[in-house]
């Protein structure tokens, strides 16, 4: 075989890989262009999966059905929330952990870690436990709770791995010219470490908006947006969570183009 | 002050994740050698009966998740390993762009992802319902409430998991040593072998790590996809939890969950070599 043709079945292996990647970006992206599409489905009978016509009538009737709207507020309220506690309490974590050595550091980042990688099922189950324990009633507080522990970890990583990358001599620098630590904070440290902090900030979003497996263990009677979802999947979901979904899948595009447009600028 | 700062930093982290994490895990190791109902409440009596009662009466659920869960991340290593193959190596400067597109269902919530999925593979849903239309498939074929349905949709959430970590190892390997090792003579199948796919380990090891244990855990795909006869080890874990309020034995099989996963995952970390988990946890 001479080395010619090697090269044209690469080409070819190439060309098939192309493809093959287009294919599954398809796949994984099929369910999206239904939810999608299904949202301006004119359906008249009970379940939504057969197309029927098109309709804006599911995005004017968008909070026609009460309880979910008020699930899906829930989950804004919650998200909101966990997302503040959140990043205030995994930055300072993640400054700690990236920035200092103390007593300690070895188990804090061991604790990191374990909640990144306990199934959320053994996560939600545990916390159950505890609140039955110590006769907690289960409402909006504790689903709050829940959603901080999960997302901690995933704020604390992101802060830490932009802190390790900040240079130490600019704080100094700060303090050499009469800056107070507080000030040195908020005018040197907290600007470099933004773009991890906010980052950490829409991952704990997303993932606090998303969560059904712990959440199930943990709301008691508040009802949240997934969990709503899951409830009515034996009597038909509605197309108004389609549109719902339509209308959050658009706002996370959105502002995930223009933040890697921003960090285009910024380069 | 100066000495007390990492301290002060850390302290609320740490309170909630050993009040929250570190306690719930005690507490529930507690409840699980506990016997009583809802209704007369609990008490410590050390009995060990829970764990056996749930074992003998849900092992079927428990090996059922570890043979889905297995499949699935197997399936999502042969489906995943080529693309991020292609993206690393050929993705030239729309590396980024690719990754994004293989990010998008992120921006849907998993459970009504799961459902669309659902819906596609409906009875008489857009794509069966079509094909059955034409009459390209028979009146009573069906996907839904079959394993397939549930391993095709554990395969379906979890592959971007698969995907990213394999990208990442493989987007590390200089393009150079590959070409040395064709420049040597060494065959395409050879230099993807002996150079490419050792290289590559530490990603798959950290993908297989991040799809298996979350999808083996899943109780949503079972419940959406998989009708009444594919209930997995998390569905039985929720109604005992939250139906029926055994609490004992809710605790007894999500520890014997954990232990299961966790012993798993030490036979991998062996089997693949030490060296390996190292490098993986590294990153």
């Amino acid at each position: 075989m001479t080395r010619l043709s090697t090269r044209m079945r690469g080409k070819l292996g190439d060309r098939l890989l192309h493809a093959y990647t287009w294919l599954i970006i398809a796949w994984l992206s099929s369910p999206i262009a239904v939810m999608i599409l299904f949202g301006f489905n004119d359906k008249k009978s009970k379940s939504n999966t057969r197309w029927q016509g098109f309709t804006l009538r599911w995005y004017q009737e968008l909070f026609g059905i009460s309880d979910l709207t008020t699930a899906l507020l829930n989950s804004i309220y919650i998200a909101v929330a966990s997302t503040v506690v959140t990043v205030v309490i995994g930055t300072m974590l993640g400054l700690a952990l990236g920035r200092h050595r103390f007593k300690g550091r070895g188990v804090t980042n061991f604790l990191v870690f374990a909640a990144i990688s306990t199934p959320e099922l053994v996560m939600g189950a545990s916390l159950l436990s505890l609140f039955v324990s110590a006769n907690l009633p289960r409402d909006a507080a504790t689903i709050t709770i829940a959603h901080v522990l999960f997302s901690l970890s995933f704020v604390t990583v992101t802060v830490r791995a932009r802190v390790v990358t900040l240079d130490p001599s600019l704080e100094e620098a700060a303090r050499d010219l009469g800056a107070t630590p507080w000030g040195t904070f908020r005018q040197v440290t907290l600007p470099a470490i933004m773009p991890g902090v906010a980052a950490g900030a829409m991952l704990a979003f997303a993932l606090s908006i998303d969560d059904y497996v712990v959440t199930s263990f943990v709301n008691g009677s508040t009802i949240t947006f997934p969990l709503w979802i899951i409830g009515s999947v034996k009597t038909g979901i509605p197309p108004q969570v389609n549109v719902m979904g339509t209308l959050i899948f658009g706002i996370g595009v959105l502002i995930a183009i223009a933040n890697a447009v921003a960090a285009r600028r910024r380069a | 002050m100066k000495r007390l700062t990492p301290y002060l930093l850390a302290l609320p982290g740490w309170m909630w994740l050993a009040i929250f994490l570190v306690v719930p895990m005690a507490a529930m190791a507690s409840v699980s050698l506990q016997t009583g109902n809802a209704i007369d409440g609990f008490a410590m009596t050390f009995s060990v009966s829970n764990y056996t009662d749930a074992l003998s009466r849900y092992s079927t659920q428990l090996v059922r998740s570890l043979a889905y869960g297995g499949a699935a991340t197997l399936a999502m290593l042969l489906i995943g390993y080529p693309v991020a193959y292609w993206i690393a190596f050929k993705g030239g400067h729309r590396k980024s762009m690719y990754l994004f597109l293989l990010l998008l269902p992120f921006f849907v919530s998993f459970v009504l992802r799961t459902i669309s999925w659902g819906f596609l593979l409906a009875d008489d849903g857009i794509l069966f319902g079509t094909l059955k239309g034409w009459g390209l498939l028979p009146a009573d074929f069906h996907v839904l409430a079959t394993a397939f349905a549930v391993i095709a949709g554990l395969t379906y959430n979890w592959l971007p998991f698969m995907i990213l970590p394999i990208y990442v190892a493989l987007e590390r390997v200089d393009p150079r040593v590959v070409e040395a090792a064709q420049d040597l003579y060494a065959s395409r199948t050879a230099a993807f072998r002996r150079v490419v796919l050792p290289l590559s380990l530490p990603g798959v090891f950290a993908g297989v790590l991040m799809t298996f244990v979350p999808a083996t855990a899943d109780p949503v795909n079972a419940q959406v996809l998989g009708g009444t006869s594919n209930t997995m080890i998390g569905n039985i874990i929720q109604t005992t939890y939250l139906t029926n309020l055994q609490y004992p034995t809710a605790s007894a099989l999500s520890f014997t969950l954990m232990a299961v996963l966790l012993v798993g995952i030490f036979v991998y970390a062996r089997v693949l070599g030490t060296e390996n988990v190292l490098e993986a946890a590294a990153r």
